[in-house]
């Protein structure tokens, strides 16, 4: 009977859990399907986790439970109570967890099969070449994308500086930390051959991966947090394969197979979306070598929100082009009511999303559905680029670099090649800023020179606010 | 065919269904993808069962139900929080 249950009930439970992680993240891909298939994900996952009991039988479950109720009540507080707006660093947390548990079952497998037991051999040699080998890769990345997600999620929360930290020599630095791992991972997993050792080695690649992790990171700005946040979810999902390897075990293989290859997609979908390569995010610092593009602004006009509010209430077409200082100064629902009242008072209003703006893969979209924006009418950048130049009034929230002309005409610029938001088309442009400070990088942004440009400065929630007020009043006035 | 190969078949292999199924996707759909999937690699949850099976004080053991604690906070959080998210895209249609 038991038998039974070993060689076929649980390999086709395991079969039937990774066919509904394929048909789960395949429904996520359509708006229509989505809720169903995170629920579908979800389910694969329960049905993971029990045919893993079923597996493991009558065991001690003192940590599996007491692991199971503190993690699950961690979780679910967190997603319950965490704010739309702090989603980008909830997410780099959650993966860090992820990549993280990866590491330390990894770690856990060598300290009971080698290093506990006593045995003067290597962990090639007790564990077989393939899982031991495996196993040090899964610490290793498995480390990297802990400390990489945590160092993200500091950034993004606004407990560390988003502006990129540049270490001298940092390339070499990180080159050499990265052979340097992987030379004692193997000497790990090879050479060493008494308990001793073996710790000692372990317990400095588990260093040597978190510092590495922090290294990665700390030089990226919060600009091309979309990038990293999209890389690390798919470093995630390769430990969690590796892990895989290191048992055996099929559903952890083709899951972590699936995350890391959804992780790279959205990866590669943002660095077109930047015109860079993915070696260029991670070794060129944004900004690294910018002197070009800075220098003083001349001539640029401003406006406050009663001449906004003056041009919007004849304006029969406007856009919103939000960006992260929309996220930043929590405007999404102001923006709301403005698109509203402009369309109360007989004009038509969309908003331009920029695949990048944001600190997330699609953060605008996820800001926006919070403050009830229909999403049709968000609009993406190649169907809303034609549409500028018959447009009457653009409204810049908090948005620079993917608004920034120098994209499309300086060659020397440091974001040159990338696609932008082609608002200077439209009549007006408002661009709500708090100062003329450059934005990320120190980019100078040749569209506020421009004749049909208002900069409004203030914060965006309050900007937007008055010119709501502002504009009830000339409606109802007319 | 050893099992480390057979490994490698399934892990490329699935690579390859990961591309197709998701080579397509609106950005809306950016957000939540990233944070389900997220979600997902919190499968190692199932090596983290097997690590903390002893439930002993030993090391491993210790290691084993950290990895379980932040394998679930991944799952339950993921899961969750793409469910809010989810559900907020929606919101709008049904109260038409």
């Amino acid at each position: 009977m038991s038998s039974l249950l070993d060689s076929v009930v649980i390999p086709v439970l395991y079969l039937i859990s990774a066919v509904l992680f394929i048909v789960g993240l395949k429904g996520l891909t359509k708006v229509r399907t989505a809720k169903r298939g995170n629920l579908i994900s979800a389910v694969a996952m329960l049905l993971a986790v029990v045919t893993t009991l079923l597996e493991l039988g009558l065991v001690d479950y003192q940590w599996i439970v007491a692991g199971l109720v503190v993690g699950g009540l961690i979780g679910a507080i967190a997603a319950v109570r965490v704010q739309m707006t702090a989603m980008p660093q909830m997410v780099a947390l959650f993966n860090g967890f992820g990549g993280g548990a990866s590491a330390l079952v990894a770690g856990s497998v060598l300290w009971l099969a080698v290093i506990e037991r006593g045995v003067s051999e290597t962990p090639a040699a007790v564990l077989g070449t393939d899982s031991a080998v495996t196993a040090f890769l899964s610490i290793l990345v498995g480390g990297v994308t802990f400390s990489g997600s945590l160092v993200a999620y500091l950034k993004l929360a606004g407990r560390m500086s988003g502006q990129p930290i540049l270490l001298p020599a940092r390339h070499a630095v990180n080159v050499g930390f990265l052979v340097g791992s992987l030379a004692l991972g193997l000497y790990l997993v090879l050479q060493a051959a008494d308990p001793g050792t073996i710790e000692i080695a372990a317990l400095a690649l588990i260093a040597a991966s978190l510092v590495l992790g922090v290294l990665m990171v700390i030089p990226i700005g919060g600009a091309d947090m979309p990038v990293v946040i999209s890389f690390l979810n798919s470093l995630s999902g390769v430990a969690a394969a590796m892990t895989g390897f290191v048992l055996a075990n099929n559903v952890l293989i083709i899951s972590g197979a699936l995350v890391g290859a959804s992780g790279l997609i959205l990866t590669q979908i943002m660095c077109v979306a930047m015109n860079r390569s993915l070696g260029n995010v991670f070794f060129s610092a944004f900004g690294e070598e910018v002197s070009s593009g800075g220098g003083e602004y001349i001539g640029v006009r401003s406006c406050g929100p009663e001449e906004a509010a003056m041009v919007l209430e004849s304006a029969s077409s406007v856009v919103i082009v939000p960006g992260y200082g929309l996220a930043v100064s929590q405007a999404q629902h102001v923006a709301r009511d403005l698109a509203n009242l402009v369309e109360k008072n007989g004009g038509r209003v969309t908003f331009a999303i920029h695949p990048v703006a944001g600190r997330m893969p699609g953060h605008m979209n996820v800001l926006l559905a919070e403050a009830d924006v229909a999403y049709e009418k968000l609009v993406e950048m190649d169907q809303i680029n034609p549409e500028f130049s018959h447009t009457d009034a653009v409204i810049v929230v908090g948005a620079n670099d993917v608004v920034n002309p120098a994209a499309e005409r300086d060659p020397k610029s440091p974001i040159a090649g990338m696609p932008i938001l082609q608002v200077y088309n439209a009549g007006t442009v408002f661009v709500i800023k708090r100062s003329l400070s450059p934005g990320f990088a120190g980019v100078k942004n040749e569209l506020f020179e421009n004749e049909n440009t208002m900069m409004i400065y203030g914060d965006a929630k309050k900007v937007l606010q008055e010119i709501v007020n502002e504009l009830k009043g000339l409606v109802k006035a007319a | 065919m050893g099992p480390l190969l057979i490994g490698i078949y399934v892990f490329v292999l699935a690579v390859f269904v990961g591309f197709e199924i998701i080579s397509k996707i609106p950005p809306t759909l950016h957000t939540p993808l990233m944070s389900g999937a997220n979600a997902v690699s919190g499968i190692t949850l199932v090596g983290a069962l097997f690590a903390a099976r002893n439930g002993d004080l030993r090391l491993s053991g210790v290691l084993g139900f950290l990895a379980i604690v932040f394998a679930t906070i991944n799952v339950v959080g993921g899961f969750l929080v793409t469910h809010r998210m989810l559900a907020m895209f929606g919101r709008k249609k049904e109260k038409r």
